[in-house]
């Protein structure tokens, strides 16, 4: 989010999921989009049919792979090389749009001499990608119009992760590929209400609509409608607020429907910082790993037991209703925050989500053209600032929302900890097609549950054979920060010298081996790589 | 028999495809796709067919918690809220409002995520609210 917004002015995905049909190409990496996103996929599946070029670039060989016209398995951690690299041909070969650089961004020449650093044997050497196949890739990326860009936490999940979306943002601007039907530059959200949740103001800098807090006219805004003088410096991240409880400036954490115990890295740390804090609130639908530690266990209502409004990916206002009551003694948490903020002595008084909604149209301009009546057929896509507005389907046509489109130049780096003979494989981590982000939902689910009913780790067959593990064996994966006992299956989806491990299953727990450092600006952990040691158990 | 299909959201993946809960009796018993919905078009994944498993699911949280001598024991509204309430205003007097820090959630409503923002920012005072988008 905070790459894109850097170089466009909006952190969403610019375009929508159906347009992805009508692009010439697609270009799809750190997207497992088959498994990750299926509903997507078709969208791409249908745009193949159509007669679109698809390009794939993943560390894995994944499903999509099999599908694309072009597919290449980058070193992990390299992909500011390889996206360099890519631009590096483009500009050689003269393929880019000058009239739409000129027109429309700045920033170009500087770009322009950093590329010159990034020629293919260099490139190739870096990702692992032969010359000739960069060279094919850049041809089909840039010759043909509408391209559009696909990526996923693959991208994101590095210390480089903003620089990688930067530079996926220049790749499209120098392309101009920014702006149009079926082009843009998409993330793909993982979860349901992620941009909602950025949207809403679920975020340390931003009231609802991107709104800074530390932006005077705004603040006096939400100072006014709530009664109070709100505070005008950014707070802490998430990753933030573990050390402030560890140096013992947090001593208070509320965490509503989040399961850090499972999700975040390097789980020991954070386990420890949970225990440290004086009051831990939970409200979750689950007894979560991270519930079962709280002081305060609220039960929440799940989404087919309320009403309200999620945020697709795509930017798409959808109406959430309610179909059958909250089970047991559980309630909507919309009623449980405006109960608790009443009690702690702020008095809310909202009686349905709709009334909330009111609000929040009436402080956030681009939901202000919005209603649970306008809403009700096909939901609409932000920016709706009127009520007549139609919603808005791709972002930046004819101006971006910075007003010109940003080009950043990045130097490429390589990941926080790298291999070495202590740790001499890579490990990355992601989902699978079954089971969704910490499991409490899907492994609770009987049908789910027997598609996959534990924790696996990838290992390439021609490694396997190496260190005479055979599938389905248990073995030893460890890192710097834990280890855990885990089922090897052999695949060929990973290349030599690196392993796979989904992050779902809590006792086979991915994020006790990997890394908590995160990217500088956008304070994401580098969950796709780390440096760990696989050996077998002692017989 | 009461038997009803209600369109809603799945809650899953960001794709936010239309689907059909069939609620027969108070339970859902059953996931069916939306052919209407612009996004989805009448398909849904795997788990979106199985959403209803986890909404029965007997693992649900169904009432309030509180931690008494090291142990969590079922506890009423009124006491889950208090202990919650209270918690927070001894921690927000004696350490002053950043003291507190709040994960919303990008599985909850955006009401919710506004109300939270509105809590954390109004009502405790503090800007230490982020979720897991980053994750």
């Amino acid at each position: 989010m905070v790459g894109l917004a850097a170089a466009f002015g909006s952190g969403a995905m610019t375009n929508s999921l159906p347009e992805l049909e009508d692009a010439k190409v697609i270009f799809i990496t750190g997207s497992n989009t088959t498994e990750n996103h299926p509903i997507a996929a078709k969208w791409i599946f249908r745009a193949k049919a159509k007669g679109a070029k698809i390009i794939v670039a993943d560390p894995r060989w994944i499903q999509m792979s099999d599908l694309a016209d072009i597919a290449v398995q980058q070193r992990l951690g390299t992909d500011v090389a390889l996206l360099n690299g890519l631009m590096h041909i483009i500009l050689k070969e003269g393929w880019q749009d000058q009239a739409y650089i000129d027109e429309r961004t700045e920033g170009f020449p500087e770009l322009a001499a950093k590329l010159e650093e990034y020629p293919p044997d260099k490139v190739a050497q870096i990702t692992g990608i032969d010359a000739s196949t960069l060279r094919r890739m850049a041809e089909m990326f840039a010759k043909e119009k509408p391209a559009s860009i696909v990526y996923c936490m693959g991208i994101t999940q590095h210390t480089t992760g903003v620089d990688n979306v930067k530079s996926l943002a220049n790749l499209a601007m120098i392309t101009g590929n920014v702006g149009f039907a079926s082009a843009g530059v998409n993330p793909l959200r993982g979860q349901n209400n992620v941009q909602g949740a950025c949207d809403m103001g679920g975020l340390p800098n931003v009231f609802s609509g991107y709104q800074p807090v530390a932006d005077e006219t705004a603040n006096a805004k939400f100072s006014k409608a709530w009664g109070r003088e709100l505070p005008n410096k950014p707070g802490l991240t998430i990753l933030e607020m573990f050390n402030g409880i560890d140096d013992g400036k947090i001593k208070a954490l509320y965490v509503v429907g989040e399961n850090p115990m499972l999700s975040d890295p390097d789980l020991h740390h954070v386990e420890s910082s949970l225990k440290k804090v004086e009051l831990l609130i939970v409200q979750d639908i689950f007894p979560t790993q991270t519930a079962r530690m709280a002081h305060v266990v609220l039960p929440g209502a799940c989404f087919a037991e309320k009403e309200g409004t999620f945020s697709n990916t795509e930017r798409r206002v959808l109406l959430v209703r309610q179909a059958i009551p909250p089970v047991g003694e559980s309630r909507p948490d919309w009623e449980i925050i405006r109960d608790l903020s009443t009690r702690f002595g702020y008095p809310m008084n909202y009686q349905s989500p709709e009334e909330i909604f009111e609000e929040i149209k009436s402080l956030t301009p681009s939901y202000a053209g919005m209603s649970y009546a306008r809403l009700a057929d096909k939901g609409l896509q932000w920016p709706c600032p009127t009520p007549e507005h139609p919603g808005t389907v791709f972002l930046h046509k004819d101006r971006f929302t910075r007003g010109k489109g940003a080009f950043s130049v990045i130097p490429y780096k390589p990941p926080a900890e790298v291999i070495d003979a202590d740790y001499p494989m890579w490990l990355s981590t992601g989902r699978t097609f079954v089971h969704y982000h910490t499991g409490t939902m899907t492994r609770v689910s009987p049908s789910l549950h027997q598609e996959q009913a534990e924790g696996y780790v990838e290992i390439n067959p021609a490694d396997a054979r190496t260190m005479k593990i055979k599938d389905g064996e248990r073995i030893k994966v460890s890192s710097r920060r834990g280890e855990i006992q885990i089922k090897a299956k052999l695949s060929p989806k990973v290349d030599r010298g690196v392993v796979f491990i989904p992050f779902h299953f809590a006792e086979t727990a991915a994020n006790m081996l990997t890394n908590p450092a995160f990217d500088p600006a956008a304070k994401i952990p580098e969950l796709k790589v780390c440096a760990v040691k696989v050996e077998k158990l002692a017989a | 028999m009461d038997f009803r299909t209600v369109p809603t959201i799945c809650s899953y993946c960001g794709c936010g495809c239309g689907m059909l809960l069939e609620v027969l009796d108070g339970t859902v018993i059953s996931t069916l796709p939306m052919k209407t919905h612009p996004v989805s078009q009448g398909s849904l994944c795997i788990k979106g067919w199985n959403i209803h498993e986890f909404i029965n699911s007997d693992q649900r949280l169904k009432h309030p918690l509180v931690r008494k001598n090291g142990q969590q024991v079922q506890a009423t509204w009124d006491e889950a809220l208090d202990a919650a309430a209270q918690g927070l205003r001894r921690i927000v007097d004696q350490h002053g409002p950043d003291a507190v820090a709040i994960l919303a959630s990008a599985k909850v409503t955006n009401e919710e995520n506004f109300l939270l923002n509105k809590f954390s920012r109004a009502a405790i005072g503090t800007n230490n609210i982020d979720h897991c988008a980053r994750l």
